[in-house]
């Protein structure tokens, strides 16, 4: 079968998955740097992020499926970072937060890796040093936006 | 691993196993990326040997790339809790390498960014120390008065975590219309809020458990590691660079330095809360008598430092003391610039708390002594 | 000018009279200058009065600059214990600055510790003067601070790349990271030091960063250290990954790390 027929067959399937999938995201803690603290405050009265189902803040990665990396990936770190998302247990995604993320920020040094993309796959980038915490939620959105488009039929490895 | 040559060996009565844990880097209360390799007995620690440098950007090589007015962004990346101070430690610095004087509107509005700094930052800390020992009410209420702060912070510079709002000379602009009348606003209903704080968990019995007599440390102690800043006024030692040097516009208002002598975490909780309202009674008293003139003072188009002169600035960050060492080669950038860290000394203390304390009261220590890793690896 | 116009047309009177017409047309001319000179001396005066009556921060910065300890009293104390161990005590800015020889450096901060009151170590930071001649590459540089009488003191020892300089640990405790920061970052090594290991970077980092010539983006940061991941070369490269391979697993077409599967 290829993807047009699958799809067709799946439709009710997949809505049902993915809203499922997207409404109930189980970030991962992993603050690094100044990011973290906007993080944090996504987490806060004003900004509330639980009102998109993503409060529930895990401690281990074990248990979470999105790991939100906020602030500078060091060469120091860098390994961790990878073996941190290898535990993670799949469906996941990755939402690299603010610039040192994204592309290195600032810090175009001996130490830094240039962007987190480096080391893991990333599904969304959220730009800003630091982003406001309304624009981690717009990365959130945009993130529940792209699991809308999953699909549970097997997809031809591109 | 090589760091387990570092650890001591305990000598036990009876055949115990150790073992040996590693807490962080990625831990939800290690404030970031800090690891500590343990060696524990059951719960107890026996050895506790930090590795730092997981946030180490290079920021200090970066300095000596760019000009004297291009590095404040950098700075307020280090404590990126407390960036108003870093800020005016480094412009501080630079100004006394120069021989700027600073206009004195500009002298106390940079005071009451400091002071709005300090209640943020122990905001902070008070929210993520309690998450941390386990009371989660704490966190909503203090984030909901710092979002009021930062609020006025966007108002003046854009920014609300990383401001950049301070040069060398002054304030690169002036206050926005009705920037005091709400900052006055938020002084008149902040000391009532420190008592909301204050109701939850002064009193707490779970509280006081799980803080009176952890991680106590001693004067002398202090003084050898170069421990500054709340934690050193925990242990009965009454020196504030606020009063100490006056800089700024404090040597015009009046405040109370607190001062505790347990040096336990309760004391330390003790100490931040007390300074909060301090700041408050600073703020009001820089509001009311807030100078008229100009904000930025006269100063060559291209700042350059002369050769061979170095300075030192040091002020009193929410964290302890923080300077610039700046030292001036005729360019516009400096030759070399170093940052005194208050996070890094008052860091390298928790393994002499930690000894012989309960995993537990590992969180509670590491939280107390406000760390930010930021400023730790820089 | 008026003598002049009126004196022509009276005629050519040759003589005296132009000689009179040159020397009294000097010393006006002289009178003039003398007067203008006189006017710019004073507003220049005026200028500087101005000048001076403004605040400090409407005139120009006055860079400040050393001068010689010589009323310090902290000063003279260290040169009567240890002589030639102080190569120079000088103040700028209001801070005192005292050159040690590196032989000493343990004893001179005994002595500020224990005699003067010295307790509290505020920083110690290394520097890398490669320019300098006649003076050592490196510099570790002590500040010091009395809690009693909030006085500071900064001393400056100076060493080569590959001459180490005796630990402070013995004086206070705290002193153990900020050298092994200057060991990670300049490779000035600390004799007598409990545990000289990196501190910021790993064990295995090809370099010491904060020199001047080692370059800002680095050398090959991750290769060195962690083979298994990156290729030989170096680090990342731009769109390359990380060259890292997942491990072997027979007739299953493993999709690379960087794509992305999921929508």
């Amino acid at each position: 079968m290829d993807n047009v027929e699958a799809g067709v067959l799946t439709t009710t399937y997949d809505k049902i998955f993915n809203w499922a999938r997207r409404s109930a995201i189980w970030p991962m803690q992993f603050g690094l740097a100044c990011c973290a603290i906007e993080m944090m405050a996504v987490l806060d009265p004003r900004h509330d992020m639980s009102r998109f189902g993503a409060e529930v803040f895990r401690a281990s990665p074990r248990q979470s499926d999105l790991m939100i990396v906020a602030g500078t990936v060091t060469e120091k770190m860098a390994p961790i970072v990878r073996r941190l998302w290898d535990q993670m247990p799949d469906p996941k995604w990755a939402i690299a937060m603010g610039a040192c993320a994204t592309c290195g920020g600032p810090y175009r040094t001996y130490a830094v890796t240039q962007g987190v993309d480096r080391v893991i796959p990333v599904d969304v980038y959220v730009p800003g040093c630091p982003p406001r915490p309304e624009a981690l939620l717009w990365g959130l959105l945009h993130l529940q936006r792209k699991i809308d488009r999953m699909t549970v039929a097997k997809q031809k490895a591109s | 691993m090589a760091d387990s040559e570092n650890m001591k060996h305990n000598d036990t009565l009876f055949d115990v196993e150790e073992m040996e844990l590693a807490f962080g880097p990625q831990h939800p209360s290690t404030h970031g990326v800090l690891r500590l390799n343990l060696k524990v007995d059951g719960e107890r620690i026996v050895d506790c040997y930090p590795i730092i440098g997981y946030l180490h950007r290079g920021t200090e090589k970066l300095f000596e790339l760019h000009p004297f007015f291009q590095n404040v962004p950098h700075t307020d990346r280090m404590d990126y809790v407390a960036a108003a101070t870093n800020n005016l430690a480094y412009v501080g610095a630079v100004e006394k390498l120069t021989g700027i004087t600073v206009p004195p509107r500009a002298a106390y509005i940079r005071t009451l960014l400091c002071e709005l700094q300090r209640i943020s930052s122990h905001l902070l800390w008070l929210a993520t120390h309690a998450i941390d020992i386990g009371a989660m009410t704490p966190f909503f209420y203090c984030f909901r008065e710092r979002e009021e702060v930062l609020d006025l912070f966007e108002e003046f510079c854009g920014a609300r975590l990383t401001l950049n709002c301070m040069r060398p000379g002054g304030l690169p602009f002036d206050l926005p219309v009705g920037w005091t009348d709400r900052c006055s606003a938020f002084v008149d209903k902040f000391p009532s809020k420190v008592d909301e704080y204050e109701g939850l968990l002064t009193n707490n019995r779970i509280w006081k458990k799980r803080t009176v007599g952890i991680g106590v440390m001693t004067k002398e102690q202090g003084l050898q590691y170069g421990i500054t800043g709340p934690m050193l006024r925990a242990s009965g030692v009454d020196f504030d660079l606020r009063k100490a040097e006056p800089y700024e516009a404090y040597g015009e208002v009046d405040f109370d330095v607190p001062v505790f002598h347990n040096g336990d975490t309760y004391d330390r909780y003790l100490v931040r809360m007390e300074e909060m309202r301090q700041s408050a009674r600073i703020l009001r008293q820089c509001l009311d008598n807030l100078p008229d003139g100009e904000v930025m003072a006269k100063k060559p188009r291209v700042l350059k430092g002369a050769k061979e002169t170095e300075a030192y600035y040091g002020i009193e960050s929410p964290k302890g003391e923080i300077g610039f060492y700046i030292v001036g080669n005729g360019t516009p950038n400096p030759e070399r610039c170093r940052v005194r860290p208050p996070s890094f000394y008052n860091l390298q203390i928790v393994p002499e708390l930690a000894q012989g304390a309960l995993l537990a009261d590992l969180v509670a220590i590491v939280g107390t002594t406000d760390i930010v890793l930021g400023e730790v690896d820089r | 000018m008026s003598d002049e116009e009126t004196k022509a047309p009276q005629g050519d009177d040759t003589g005296p009279e132009p000689e009179v017409d040159e020397a009294a047309e000097k010393a006006k001319a002289e009178a003039a200058a003398k007067a203008r000179a006189e006017a710019a001396a004073a507003a220049k005066a005026a200028k500087e009065a101005a000048e001076a009556a403004k605040p400090p921060w409407q005139r120009d910065p006055k860079i400040p600059e050393w001068q010689e300890a010589d009323d310090s009293a902290v000063a003279g104390a260290l040169r009567e214990a240890h002589g030639d161990a102080i190569a120079w005590a000088r103040t700028l800015a209001g801070d005192l600055v005292v050159m040690v020889a590196r032989e000493s450096i343990c004893d001179v901060a005994r002595t500020l510790h224990d005699e003067h009151g010295f307790t509290m170590l505020i920083d110690i930071c290394g520097a890398h003067y490669p320019d300098r001649e006649d003076e050592p590459e490196f510099e570790v540089i002590y500040q010091l601070l009395n809690l009693d009488t909030v006085e500071r003191v900064r001393l400056r020892v100076g060493t080569e790349a590959d001459t180490p300089v005796p630990t402070v640990v013995p004086v206070w405790r705290g002193a153990n990271w900020p050298e092994r920061e200057i060991w990670d970052m300049y490779g000035v090594s600390f004799e007598g030091h409990p545990d000289m290991t990196r501190i910021l970077m790993w064990e295995g980092f090809n370099g010491f960063p904060m020199r001047k010539d080692f370059p800002i983006e680095g050398i090959d940061t991750g290769s060195a250290i962690y083979p298994e991941y990156y290729e030989e070369t170096a680090g990342p490269v731009a769109g390359t990954g990380t060259g890292w391979k997942p491990p072997e697993e027979p007739e299953d077409e493993e999709a690379a790390p960087g794509a992305d599967d999921q929508g």
